[in-house]
């Protein structure tokens, strides 16, 4: 475990962000034109790296299994559609959802650590995530104390990252940053680096929760991060972001910046996610369109 | 995964927006005539070779009928008009830039080589921004700072180089319009078309006659222009060579003159930068519009402590380049615009081969019409290389270290040239400490190759003098 100075050293020895030519770069990336086969494969790539998502108060065991069903077969009339990547839910409806995914290969990710504020006792945060392991969950996804992060209190973020990291077992970890709290770009820079050397398997930019969500010029900050971070210790660590993202248009922009900035080895669900709820309908809109070369309206995509 | 997985399909902006005419004549006191000359040149599209019009190679007297065409509009019509009147013109023509960038954006891309990504996002609208910006200084010329109502030159032959053809049009005509001159314009042998559309849009705002007459031609028309007896002021752009050439023949005339010419540019990274940001900067510098660009940072000065990582950096994001069709909107790098200038970019790559530094370029399929270069960078480069002392005008980068920012300062000045310059650094105090001492007329700080008609922009010591745009590009149309 390093020190809290050795983690202070290390995060602000990295090089810095310019913000204005970081912006500038993602907005160039987002200007490529993808059409025609491009597009298509890139559709059902996205369709493949969705965390197909409900996170809300109102959350039942009904809404659960119905978001499974969708995972499994997300446009009836396309049965060549691929399968999302994951369904992710609050811990106490892990069950259901592994109940419901049975025998699917659609894994179940869990959020957990007193999603979304993160602000609960350790223990608490633990048991929490031991809750949903035990319920089959086999991912977590976790939130980072943004509160610690910003008092330059490393190392108590890095501790509680490796206890999480050590309460999953086998599942996999993604670490939230929630970047919309931390602001610059500095700042996403360093947790994704902080995230990364206590174990996260992926790191993830938003709660959904908190506004702005996933943007293009934070997400291309993390896929440095994790680019930069194989070459220097030969682990390679996935990217999500998530919420925020809606139109097949802005997740092919995304797949671009993997593309662009990690390489195309990030190009598969093992290591980039697009967590998102609304996002698939128009994915799929889309494919039909591809498909049949004409539109069809929502009410022939299904709710969830 | 496979890597051909996400291979972008062609995306190709339409050529049907541009209606290019067999043969072309010149533009004389507001109407189209035919050159009074047999000569004719052949324009062709560089990606591939293929003929686009044929273009009057203007004589002597026509370049006559040209400066006496202006010279009427400014004694009658032009000078005496209000700047508020002359604003209106320079507004509407702005306008019309705009409502017509999609085609002027896809003519510049096949007639010049450069990806439609920057005529579209960079070219066409700083051509706008120039006349807007202008057209505000017309009515306000008391204002700035040359005297209570400073009086126009006259008329103005302006010689304008390849490689920005609409933007360089821009900047010559709109500050010497605003101000109340009358120009005549030779646009680059290889690349008139935007100018001759330009023509065009004069016509469709009803700019009075003869205000801009556009002769095309090769150097000859070009030394006509300049050494033309009926002009009070001569603005070129392009190589040092040939400014020089200008400049003897302008001595000891009445002529004003402003020159804007070549240049070896530094781009300095400290061992405090950004590293991701720099290296789009570098690219920036020197990748973009094939490095046919004046300020490129063609030398690029890297502190050896973070050599080794940049260069990494560098390389990996110099794969990620797209080379080809210019017309496909995910083309980063374009053609070179012409036969003469690739055997002239070969050349110098080869010398730097010879005189020892280490040449790369990442692995890249080019079309086989056409002319074309791959993205180049030479690592182990000294001072005393021809490829950092010579300007290569394409997309060759040549790689230096220094030690200590004063040895980074020292070499960045130490060239003929004084364009511009780029430093990398977190720390804002060695930014101000840089600046101050480079001998540039431009200092990009963590960032390259940024434009912008209120900014003036020009050289030191054999890169030219005079400035345009911003209120100092007044100046050089104002008698004061």
């Amino acid at each position: 475990m390093p020190t809290g100075a050795e983690l202070r050293a290390f995060l602000h020895g990295l090089p810095g962000v310019d913000q204005v030519g970081a912006d500038e770069r993602a907005a160039r990336l987002g200007a490529r034109s993808i059409k025609t086969t491009a597009k298509a494969r890139a559709i059902d790539l996205a369709i493949s790296m969705v965390d197909l998502t409900t996170l809300e108060g109102a959350d039942t065991a009904g809404k659960v299994r119905a978001l499974c069903a969708k995972a499994v077969r997300p446009d009836p009339a396309q049965p060549d559609a691929p399968k999302v990547g994951a369904v992710c839910v609050y811990p106490d409806l892990v069950e259901v959802a592994v109940d419901a995914l049975q025998g699917s290969g659609i894994g179940v990710a869990s959020v957990a650590t007193a999603f979304p504020a993160g602000r609960a006792p350790l223990e608490a945060k633990l048991a929490d995530t031991r809750a949903a392991v035990a319920a089959g969950a086999s991912e977590i996804d976790m939130v980072i104390d943004r509160g610690a992060f910003l008092a330059g209190d490393y190392l108590k973020v890095h501790e509680e990252i490796v206890e999480t990291r050590r309460a999953c077992g086998d599942a996999h970890l993604k670490v939230i940053l929630e970047t919309g709290e931390l602001r610059t770009y500095d700042n996403v820079r360093r947790a994704s680096w902080l995230a990364m050397r206590a174990g996260a398997d992926f790191i993830k930019t938003s709660t959904g929760k908190i506004s702005p969500a996933a943007t293009l010029p934070v997400t291309m900050i993390m896929l440095e991060a994790v680019r930069d971070f194989r070459d220097a210790t030969g682990r390679t660590v996935g990217v999500k972001p998530a919420g925020g993202i809606r139109t097949t248009k802005d997740a092919i922009k995304y797949l671009v910046m993997v593309n662009e900035v990690a390489g195309p080895d990030w190009l598969t669900p093992d290591l980039f996610r697009l967590g998102a709820s609304s996002l698939l309908n128009d994915l799929l809109m889309q494919r039909r369109k591809l498909a049949t070369g004409v539109y069809s309206g929502p009410d022939h995509f299904t709710l969830d | 995964m496979d890597e051909k997985l996400f291979e972008y399909a062609p995306a190709p902006e339409s050529r049907s927006v541009v209606d290019i005419k067999p043969a072309y004549g010149l533009f004389i006191d507001g109407e189209w005539v035919d050159g009074s000359g047999e000569d004719r040149n052949k324009t062709i599209d560089p990606s591939n070779e293929e003929p686009l019009a044929e273009i009057a190679v203007a004589t002597a007297e026509d370049v006559d009928r040209a400066v006496a065409a202006a010279r009427r509009a400014h004694e009658k019509v032009w000078g005496p008009m209000p700047g508020r009147e002359r604003a209106k013109y320079l507004y509407r023509i702005a306008r019309i830039i705009q409502e017509r960038s999609r085609e002027l954006a896809v003519l510049e891309s096949i007639d010049n080589g450069k990806p439609i990504r920057e005529s579209r996002d960079v070219d066409v609208p700083l051509v706008a921004a120039h006349f807007f910006y202008y057209a505000g200084w017309a009515d306000k010329l008391g204002h700035a700072g040359f005297g209570a109502n400073p009086r126009s030159l006259g008329v103005a032959g302006q010689v304008i180089p390849w490689n920005f053809p609409l933007m360089m049009l821009a900047w010559k005509i709109a500050p010497a319009l605003a101000t109340g001159n009358t120009v005549v314009l030779k646009p680059a042998e290889t690349t008139p078309l935007t100018a001759l559309l330009f023509a065009e849009i004069c016509q469709q705002a009803e700019l009075p006659n003869g205000v801009v007459n556009i002769v095309t031609g090769a150097g000859g028309t070009g030394r006509l222009l300049v050494g033309h007896d009926g002009i009070d002021k001569v603005a070129f752009t392009g190589s040092t060579e040939v400014g020089k050439e200008i400049a003897r023949a302008v001595a000891g005339t009445r002529k004003r003159l402003t020159l804007e010419l070549g240049g070896k540019a530094a781009n300095i990274v400290f061992d405090d930068a950004p590293l991701d940001q720099a290296v789009e900067g570098i690219v920036n510098a020197i990748f973009f519009n094939q490095g046919h660009v004046c300020c490129a940072g063609s030398r690029l000065l890297v502190q050896e402590s973070v050599a080794g990582e940049l260069l990494d950096r560098l390389k990996r994001r110099m794969a990620t380049l797209r080379v080809g069709d210019p017309l496909d909107k995910n083309t980063d790098i374009g053609a070179i615009n012409s036969g003469e200038q690739l055997a002239k970019i070969r050349e110098l790559a080869d010398s730097g081969e010879d005189e020892g530094a280490e040449r790369w370029s990442p692995p890249c399929e080019l079309p086989q019409r056409g002319f074309w270069f791959a993205p180049t960078v030479f690592t182990g480069v000294a001072q005393s290389h021809r490829i950092a002392r010579e300007e290569i005008f394409g997309p060759v980068l040549s790689v230096l270290t220094f030690r200590t920012p004063d040895e980074a300062i020292e070499k960045a000045n130490n060239t003929p040239y004084g364009l511009s310059a780029g430093v990398w650094t977190e720390k804002g105090s060695r930014i101000l400490w840089a600046a101050e001492r480079l001998r540039a007329g431009v200092v990009w700080a963590n960032t390259f190759n940024k434009f912008d008609p209120a900014s003036p922009f020009g050289g030191y010591k054999e890169s030219g003098f005079g400035r345009e745009g911003g209120r100092h590009g007044l100046e050089a149309y104002l008698d004061v």
